[in-house]
């Protein structure tokens, strides 16, 4: 079981029962994303507003299971007023870290760290991915007027 | 009960994988070794094309390859000719809905159902979107079953198509496809089985059925990947348009016009899938002779085992537990199931979790995915045991948190 504690460990079952920006809004100036895995049924949306450059704020709302939703609030804390440099970095960090290969700890740390374990279970990459993969696409195709 | 000891000695995963626990064989069997041998023997010792070489290693793999079909018509009581080999379950059935397209018209009837895999009721949801023909669903019963009363119920002088699956790959659920077959025949309409998970588990007579197209793959049945059947009744299938076109399949090419084989052959372009054709008439072989009625008892005490277990843990949601075959599909209440599958892949237990590719299940029983076990002849108590524990094991597991 070593294996599992470590993969849902509290800080993942805590985001998933009390999510940090959580649900969407009906605000123009936020870019979205949705995006769905066909093959477990996971589907997220992402928002993401953007000031200069900096993220301003990030929503989110899906249903999936607790890696796929805990990951989105995770995400969301983890990008919130970075710029978009340093967050695609962070992001990229993150990918890394869930497929064992190195990452720089000075630009990923906190929670985002509690998916480590996922890289003994291959098949939840996806799961761990999603939200990131959503919020990847909102930063590299929202373009400020 | 089968000798599962001497069964496991036939498959060589268990020699690698003492521990191995594999409870989805509705995805894909496992392959004993008498059908790896087979697979190994044609790509070792002939490796030729069929039906081209005036040489003797072509002979040889013709007439196995031909030999594999006469099983497969043997297996299912059918002529030798209306055995088609396609690329398995998938291909059979876009076949059949590919070729009826030109034949169907708006206003024509297609019936199918909710309990469907994706690759029965897609196809003709296709043929539906460029016809005009109209789709209709038999309503499910509180079981999810479909049944013939229902079936009644959504058969009418337009219906031109049924398709239907024999066993459900999420519900274990037999079919009344006879009653059905008769009654659909009655209105003229055609009858297209979809018998993936039936042929590893009932002795399956189109001829008894009445059935007019029945499609199954290989690697359910202890066969290899990439190989499966359309069975089709002769006038039919030879008065269908070929749909895929190139080498083998025609008599004459003009210019401008070029004429078609008979069945099997107008539906067998290009190279066939030989090494797949004669290993699956091995597997049928090797199924056939441990006989289905024993397939069947040994498969029915395993799920009544495992059924009566589950009963008694609470925070579990059993979603056909009538079931006839051996389909055990559930929840963990309040789990997703990619959260309970991670337990059961740390325990070396291979269960399926997901849609099954059967979403249209999946929404009716109100879930977004589920757990599916099944169990098959290399199974045995000990496997459902160390099922268990593990359901045991994620109910623990998530409630702690």
């Amino acid at each position: 079981m070593g294996n599992l504690e470590q993969l849902y460990r509290q800080v993942i079952m805590d985001h998933y029962k009390n999510p940090a920006n959580k649900g969407l809004v009906t605000d123009p100036t936020y870019f979205t994303v949705h995006m769905h895995n066909p093959s477990c049924g996971d589907d997220m949306t992402v928002q993401l507003k953007e000031e200069n450059g900096i993220i301003k704020d990030i929503k989110h709302q899906g249903t999936g299971c607790s890696i796929c939703c805990s990951s989105a609030s995770v995400m969301s804390l983890t990008l919130m007023n970075q710029t978009k440099e340093d967050a695609l970095n962070k992001i990229h960090a993150y990918y890394h870290m869930l497929t064992n290969e190195p990452y720089d700890q000075k630009v990923l740390f906190g929670d985002a760290l509690a998916y480590h374990g996922v890289a003994q279970f291959p098949a939840r990459i996806k799961c761990a991915t999603l939200a990131w993969k959503a919020i990847e696409q909102a930063l590299i195709s929202n373009k400020e007027d | 009960m089968l000798d599962v000891k001497k069964i496991r000695q036939d498959f060589p995963i268990y020699q690698a994988n003492e521990d191995l626990v594999y409870l989805d064989t509705a995805a894909s069997s496992l392959k004993p070794k008498k059908v790896i041998d087979t697979v190994d023997y044609y790509y070792s010792n002939l490796g030729v094309n069929v039906h081209r070489g005036v040489y003797g290693l072509s002979y040889e793999a013709t007439d196995l390859y031909e030999a594999a079909r006469h099983t497969v018509a043997r297996f299912l009581n059918a002529k030798f000719e209306e055995i088609v080999f396609t690329r398995g379950t998938t291909s059979s059935l876009n076949l059949v809905a590919s070729s009826y397209q030109n034949k169907l018209k708006s206003g024509d009837e297609i019936i199918t159902s909710e309990l469907e895999h994706h690759s029965s009721v897609l196809p003709w949801m296709q043929v539906s979107k460029h016809t005009g023909a109209t789709l209709k669903y038999v309503e499910l019963d509180h079981e999810g079953r479909i049944t013939v009363d229902a079936f009644k119920k959504v058969l009418s002088d337009k219906t031109k198509v049924v398709a239907l699956t024999y066993v459900s790959n999420v519900m274990g659920y037999i079919t009344p496809i006879k009653e059905i077959i008769d009654l659909a025949h009655q209105k003229g309409a055609i009858v297209v089985v979809d018998a993936a998970q039936a042929a590893p588990h009932l002795k399956i007579d189109v001829t008894a059925l009445n059935a007019d197209f029945l499609a199954f793959s290989g690697h359910k049945i202890c066969g290899p990947t990439g190989i499966g059947v359309l069975y089709g009744k002769r006038h039919l299938l030879n008065s269908m348009e070929p749909v895929e076109f190139g080498g083998d399949m025609n008599v004459t090419v003009d210019k401008f016009d070029a004429t078609w084989k008979d069945a099997p052959y107008r539906f067998e372009a290009g190279t066939p899938i030989i090494s797949g054709a004669i290993g699956l008439a091995k597997a049928i072989d090797y199924i056939t002779e441990i006989g289905f009625e024993q397939i069947h008892d040994h498969v029915s005490a395993l799920h009544d085992y495992a059924i009566k277990q589950l009963k008694e843990i609470s925070g579990i949601e059993i979603y056909n537990q009538s079931a006839e075959t051996g389909i055990i599909t559930f929840n963990v209440t309040g789990v997703h199931p990619h959260d309970a599958a991670s337990i059961f892949d740390q325990n070396k237990i291979c269960i399926r979790a997901g849609h099954h590719c059967a979403q249209l299940i999946t929404k009716w029983l109100k879930q977004i995915a589920t757990l599916r076990a099944t169990f098959y002849i290399y199974n045995d108590k000990s496997d459902v045991d160390k099922f268990i524990d593990s359901v045991k094991e994620t109910v623990r597991f998530f409630g702690a948190f």
